[in-house]
């Protein structure tokens, strides 16, 4: 008990100093708890892959559409639930600043391989019988401030002309990590125009997702797919969800490994402050730490006093850092366009993380101290000056 | 009377450990600062001297990068007809008809994984007008063969891409036969081949991606693009100078690192900050004995505020210049990430520029500045007898 309030009183000696080195801690905090969530956001695709479903593509890369006819060979592989197909659609939404998917689906199968986007019964069936119809997310709603029945006019580029979309539909995310703002809207209105305007474009898709029956299974139905198709014009390459997204990521690793790298500076950068302060105070403290030991105090409890004292400074530091992210992090959205990242939110294994380095800087950073502290001899400890 | 500058420089030494600490702090934050920076400046600079200030691009009106550009072929003859295009030495106007296209090869074994590679396919007008792509192994491809060269960054980032090798796509083997360099822009991560066998192999006949167009006279672009924009046929494309067409598609990547680089560097300044301004108050406080007797000499407030702030700012100093130094030998790291613009790889390097030297520099002595101003306030207004009297 005596230790917990000497620790206190020590705390209390240089206010300002153990004011400013709880400040400085925090704010580090508060930025690895940033650069962390935005490592999230982009991972957020690989979150929220599902393990039963395999992306078939072209296999030379992504540009490159399948014909539609493949549809029924892949869902007569055995192993394979149920087969829908997706489109890039893009074109420009208001000017090209308005970052979100716009993507061209089956409208009979697609929700139901993708689960996570909960439409009402009811939208759904309109969506299905309108040809020039749109599911949108719940954040194009708020975004764009639209509502059901509203017309959004897209200005097509792989897709030449003026399309005209009315939203028939709201889709929520079903988890955190589901994208909430994407634009779905029918292949075939699509494929019913290319037929029309670009006769020799109609007929294709961009890549099936294909629903599994047994996620165990998905190399061997992988390898089946693209085994169909192989040596005809357009050969495929078939891979479960999460290691499409994995791919994706790997083009983008520079920016990943830097803000690794980064999160780990800032944890150097809390050590070093800390480091200095718990130094600084154990130099100057050093007379009265050889007149505890000479009153017959023990190492232990100059461990626990300068760990303790070096602990709890980390400790309130991560703890009002910790606190400070979360509007960090939304004023961070918010300077970013919008759309940039659909999935933004700060993770529990962030926080995890945050308390963690915390409490292990608070560790460290008395290491030093302590090793000086029980080395020096009382004698020379008596004797020194300021 | 001024402090002798000596008497700052032995203070730091006899706290050898605390000022290291110090140093070390604000060197990590100017390294962050100034790496930020560089990368930033890197990707906008390898794609701003991608474009050529005499070169004139045309892509459809909606389409942010050549790859979701589509121009029709009456468009493309249309658009040859137009007045102040330049000519060939054979009377041909000068210019290029080329598609883009995206080709999947594997990284080398290092990283694992596939990346999105560029494919243009160029005519005979789009290498004359791209005089800074050179040759620099093997040979050119041959005009109607399943031929390609590659960009000098791409051997070493792809398997499978030495010369002689085949590359398999739009149902054919295409041979590697030379490499080019395009002096660090982004052709360096493209792959070129004949745009006839290109457009036959990937089924893009009846369009194409991208026109390059060189104009008869420099100033010619305002006359041409009001000739262009009153053709009726043109209305759905979009017509550029090469040059601000490839500094957009740096835009947005440029600001998410400048973004977060700034955001981060910010917060990581206030914690150096904090950290230079608890090294002060604790010099201050060592030194009151010190600072009473200076004072009793004679050294006046002002002498004494100044020797604190200069010590702080050779603090920050020595840390700036450190960070800086560390962060320069990035230059001679070359990373290639996703272009989000045109959803293919970019290799480039960080670069340095004066002004990031600049900024980086007033960057710490402001870190400096403002971290070492409240202690020297505190050591300048010290009492002089109490001071003397507080040992």
């Amino acid at each position: 008990m005596h230790i917990l309030k000497l620790i206190t009183k020590n705390l209390l000696r240089h206010k300002l100093r153990t004011l400013l080195t709880i400040l400085g801690i925090a704010v580090a905090v508060t930025s690895f708890g940033l650069l962390r969530t935005v490592v999230t956001a982009w991972n957020a695709g690989v979150d929220a892959s599902a393990a039963d479903r395999l992306i078939t593509r072209h296999s030379v890369s992504f540009i490159f559409p399948l014909p539609l006819a493949y549809k029924d060979r892949i869902e007569k592989v055995n192993g394979v639930e149920r087969v829908t197909f997706a489109n890039w659609f893009g074109g420009v939404y208001i000017d090209k600043k308005q970052f979100f998917a716009r993507l061209a689906v089956d409208a009979k199968t697609f929700f139901d391989v993708y689960p996570e986007l909960i439409v009402p019964q009811d939208q759904l069936e309109t969506f299905k019988k309108e040809r020039n119809a749109c599911i949108i997310g719940e954040q194009l709603v708020e975004r764009y401030n639209l509502k059901l029945g509203d017309v959004m006019p897209v200005e097509g580029d792989i897709y030449p002309g003026r399309w005209e979309f009315v939203v028939r539909g709201i889709y929520k995310p079903r988890d955190k990590t589901t994208d909430p703002s994407n634009m779905l809207i029918q292949w075939n209105y699509l494929d019913e125009r290319m037929k029309q305007e670009m006769p020799g474009r109609d007929g294709y898709i961009g890549w099936y997702i294909t629903q599994i029956q047994d996620p165990k299974n998905a190399a061997f139905v992988s390898s089946q797919i693209d085994e169909l198709f192989k040596n005809s014009p357009a050969e495929t390459k078939s891979e479960t969800e999460r290691a499409f997204q994995q791919g994706f990521m790997a083009s983008i690793s520079a920016v990943l490994t830097s803000m690794n790298v980064l999160s780990f500076v800032i944890i150097g950068i809390i050590l070093l402050v800390l480091g200095n302060t718990m130094i600084m105070s154990a130099r100057e403290r050093l007379r009265e730490y050889s007149v505890l030991k000479t009153l017959g105090f023990s190492s232990f409890h100059l461990v626990g006093l300068i760990g303790g004292e070096s602990l709890a400074i980390a400790v309130i530091g991560g703890a009002i850092g910790i606190a400070l992210s979360f509007p960090m992090v939304s004023g961070f959205e918010a300077a970013l366009p919008k759309g940039w990242f659909p999935i933004f939110f700060i993770e529990p294994i962030t926080l995890i993380l945050a308390s963690g380095a915390a409490v292990l800087v608070g560790v460290l950073a008395a290491l030093f101290p302590i090793q000086r502290t029980l080395t020096t001899k009382i004698v020379d400890g008596l004797r020194q000056i300021g | 009377m001024k402090i002798p500058f000596k008497y700052t420089i032995r203070n730091l030494k006899t706290r050898r450990l605390t000022t290291l600490l110090t140093v070390t702090g604000i060197t990590l934050v100017v390294f962050v600062f100034s790496a930020v920076l560089m990368m930033a400046y890197g990707i906008q600079k390898t794609l701003i001297e991608t474009g050529s200030d005499e070169n004139i691009i045309v892509l459809r009106k909606a389409a942010t990068a050549e790859i979701t550009s589509i121009i029709m072929v009456d468009q493309a003859n249309i658009l040859s007809t137009l007045p102040n295009i330049a000519k060939t030495s054979d009377g041909k106007p000068l210019l290029s008809k080329e598609l883009v296209a995206i080709i999947n090869l594997s990284y080398s074994e290092k990283k694992g994984g596939i990346g999105n590679v560029t494919v243009r396919g160029v005519t005979a007008e789009g290498i004359q007008l791209r005089p800074n792509v050179k040759l620099v192994e093997g040979r050119m491809f041959q005009w109607g063969s399943r031929e390609i060269i590659i960009g000098s960054s791409i051997n070493k980032r792809f398997l499978g891409t030495n010369n002689g090798e085949k590359i398999k796509f739009g149902g054919d083997q295409w041979t590697i036969v030379g490499w080019f360099d395009a002096g660090g822009s982004g052709f360096d991560s493209e792959i070129w081949g004949d745009e006839v066998q290109l457009a036959a192999a990937l089924g893009y006949t009846g369009a194409y991606s991208s026109i390059l167009i060189r104009l008869d006279r420099q100033d010619a672009f305002e006359d041409f693009k009001n000739g262009f924009n009153k053709d009726l046929r043109l209305q759905t494309l979009d017509v550029k100078r090469e040059k601000q067409f490839y500094a957009e598609q740096s835009e947005d990547m440029a600001m998410f690192i400048r973004i977060l680089g700034i955001v981060v560097t910010v917060i990581f300044s206030l914690g150096a900050m904090i950290g230079a301004m608890i090294t002060m108050y604790a010099a201050v406080s060592n030194r009151t004995v010190e600072i009473g007797t200076l004072r009793a000499l004679g050294f006046r407030r002002r002498n004494i505020l100044a020797a604190f702030l200069v010590e702080s700012l050779a603090l920050s100093l020595i840390g700036g210049s450190a960070g800086l130094i560390l962060a320069s030998f990035l230059q001679f790291f070359n990373i290639s990430m996703m272009n989000f613009g045109t959803f293919s790889e970019l290799a480039f390097n960080f670069s340095l520029s004066p002004d990031i030297v600049i900024s980086s520099l007033l960057f710490s002595v402001m870190m400096g500045i403002i971290g070492g101003f409240l202690p020297s306030v505190r050591a300048a207004r010290l009492n002089i007898v109490n001071a003397l009297r507080s040992g």
